[in-house]
């Protein structure tokens, strides 16, 4: 667990560049490629997602992602989450990384709020015994009283959402990946989501976190970091880089 | 680890090869192996009446058809019923396990962008919730060999052999066509063609000597041809394969294994782009 006064460095990229290799024209179907193959027709076009990217982030700190789509902060969380591997440079974590699955991504529509939470802990790595003790805040958190044993395509959708967020934030991971998905809930849920957020924070957690609300990262994060085509364009106080950002538009 | 602390570190230039890596975290990763096999069953038969009793009742209901048949067309005997059963059980398995690995990681390609989860993982579950249906329609395989007065003899106490040999068969393929079906989602359907045509290419409903003699060998490059045989012998015929059968089957399993898990865990990498 994290110590309570030295800080360490919870994540660091070193030289980092993502390549992604695909044919220069999408090939949805086995047979088109190998028509294609064998009139050697298959050109790989290589796409740098990231380049050259040098960053150290510190526990305990809270970095926004800036940048235009595509630039590669998508990119740049799936690194960090394992998802993917650096073609170039090195990746170092420490500490566990939970991503904010997006609206609900795992959970299945015909098991019940109650099996899908069991599944979703299952996913993010934890044990069944682990997850019936978190199970009671879990259901409280997300407000759905008995509709827990109800099968989840009955759901609304802020239900889901709800679900969703209650079960990936009280396994208190060191890390947690926050891409882009606080806009669903209603506004007390939104509120309610910053202060649990807020409270990751406090208890010393590192926080990633994406969006295109300036106002969110700028209250949400002490730094942000702006990416550029791929290229770490500046690192630094949230307000400096926010600044820098809209003055490049 | 750098830290004295029970951190987990993640170092993305330490890597032990990617076909070990992935076998060592499937075993961290067994309570969603369970999860996943469970949320499986219960799916399947969510919304049913009779529930896991369609796992008895299809084959059963399928053997029925084809003993009518077989036995007023070819003038088949009672004990066909038992030997088509055996032959079908093992048929499914393996088309379900195939088929569930390859749609799984379709459906959890979202997932995998996402989050870190064992690849092979959707495949082995796969394979998990195949045994938990093969278990059960053994209860309906032994009430038609009884039925049909094939006697049950000790000699059944041999097929967790098959079903070992079986099932390292279907994870080896099933990991082989997802891998190629991540790429292309065509291959899901030619898949389900060349699965029919596989399917009679197996002696899974017509006994060996209803073949002409000529196409016997076409059936026996078959590697399905060896693995059905040495899981319907103890039942049907009462007999324990001979030592060569078992080498013959057990090489099989292995190299199909090792072929499409090298495979995957070497495509693995791509696939959070390519999903």
């Amino acid at each position: 667990m994290p110590q309570q006064f030295a800080t360490y460095k919870a994540i660091q990229l070193e030289n980092v560049g993502v390549r992604y290799r695909a044919p220069s024209e999408r090939i949805p179907s086995f047979k088109d490629f190998v028509i294609r193959w064998l009139q050697r027709k298959i050109k790989n076009k290589d796409f740098w997602a990231l380049q050259d990217i040098n960053l150290t982030i510190e526990q305990g700190e809270s970095l926004g992602l800036i940048g235009h789509n595509g630039a590669g902060k998508s990119t740049l969380l799936k690194l960090i989450a394992r998802v993917l591997r650096p073609t170039n440079g090195r990746v170092i974590v420490r500490g566990q990384v939970a991503p904010l699955l997006e609206f609900g991504a795992g959970f299945h529509p015909e098991l019940t709020g109650r099996e899908n939470v069991f599944l979703n802990g299952a996913i993010l790595g934890y044990k069944r015994k682990e997850m019936e003790e978190k199970f009671g805040r879990i259901v409280e958190f997300a407000e759905l009283g008995e509709f827990i044993d109800a099968p989840m395509r009955t759901y609304s959708s802020g239900m889901w959402a709800r679900l969703g967020f209650a079960v990936a934030t009280d396994i208190k991971p060191d890390i947690l990946i926050i891409d882009e998905i606080l806009s669903v809930g209603d506004e007390s849920f939104q509120r309610k989501s910053y202060a649990r957020m807020q409270e990751f924070i406090d208890r010393g957690a590192t926080l990633l976190f994406v969006s295109h609300s300036m106002q969110v990262v700028e209250a949400m994060c002490q730094k942000a970091a702006w990416i550029n085509h791929g290229h770490l364009m500046m690192v630094g106080k949230t307000s400096e880089v926010i600044q820098a950002y809209r003055e490049s538009q | 680890m750098e830290n004295s602390n029970s951190i987990p570190v993640y170092d993305s230039k330490r890597r032990i090869s990617p076909a070990l890596e992935e076998f060592m975290e499937l075993i961290k990763y067994r309570n969603l192996i369970v999860q996943t096999v469970r949320r499986n069953i219960l799916v399947r038969y969510k919304r049913s009446v009779l529930g896991v009793a369609w796992t008895m009742l299809n084959p059963l209901g399928t053997t029925i058809i084809l003993a009518i048949v077989f036995s007023n067309v070819f003038g088949s005997t009672a004990s066909y019923a038992a030997y088509v059963l055996s032959g079908l059980i093992c048929w499914n398995f393996f088309a379900q396990a195939t088929n569930d690995a390859i749609a799984q990681i379709i459906w959890g390609g979202g997932l995998l962008k996402r989050i870190y989860i064992p690849r092979t993982l959707f495949a082995v579950a796969a394979l998990g919730t195949g045994l938990v249906n093969l278990s059960l329609a053994l209860v309906p395989l032994l009430m038609v060999t009884i039925a049909t007065n094939v006697p049950i003899r000790p000699t059944i106490i041999f097929l967790p052999i098959p079903i070992l040999f079986l099932s390292m068969f279907s994870l080896g393929i099933g990991l082989f066509v997802s891998s190629i079906a991540v790429q292309f989602v065509d291959v899901t359907e030619m898949y389900q063609i060349l699965l029919t045509a596989w399917m009679y290419l197996s002696p899974v409903i017509y006994t060996e000597d209803m073949l002409p003699a000529k196409f016997l060998w076409i059936v026996k490059l078959n590697p399905m041809y060896y693995i059905i045989n040495l899981f319907r012998d103890p039942i049907y015929l009462g007999r324990l394969p001979e030592l060569s059968d078992i080498f013959i089957t057990g090489s099989i399993a292995i190299i199909s294994l090792i072929v499409g898990w090298f495979l995957f865990a070497q495509k693995a990498d791509e696939f959070a782009y390519r999903i």
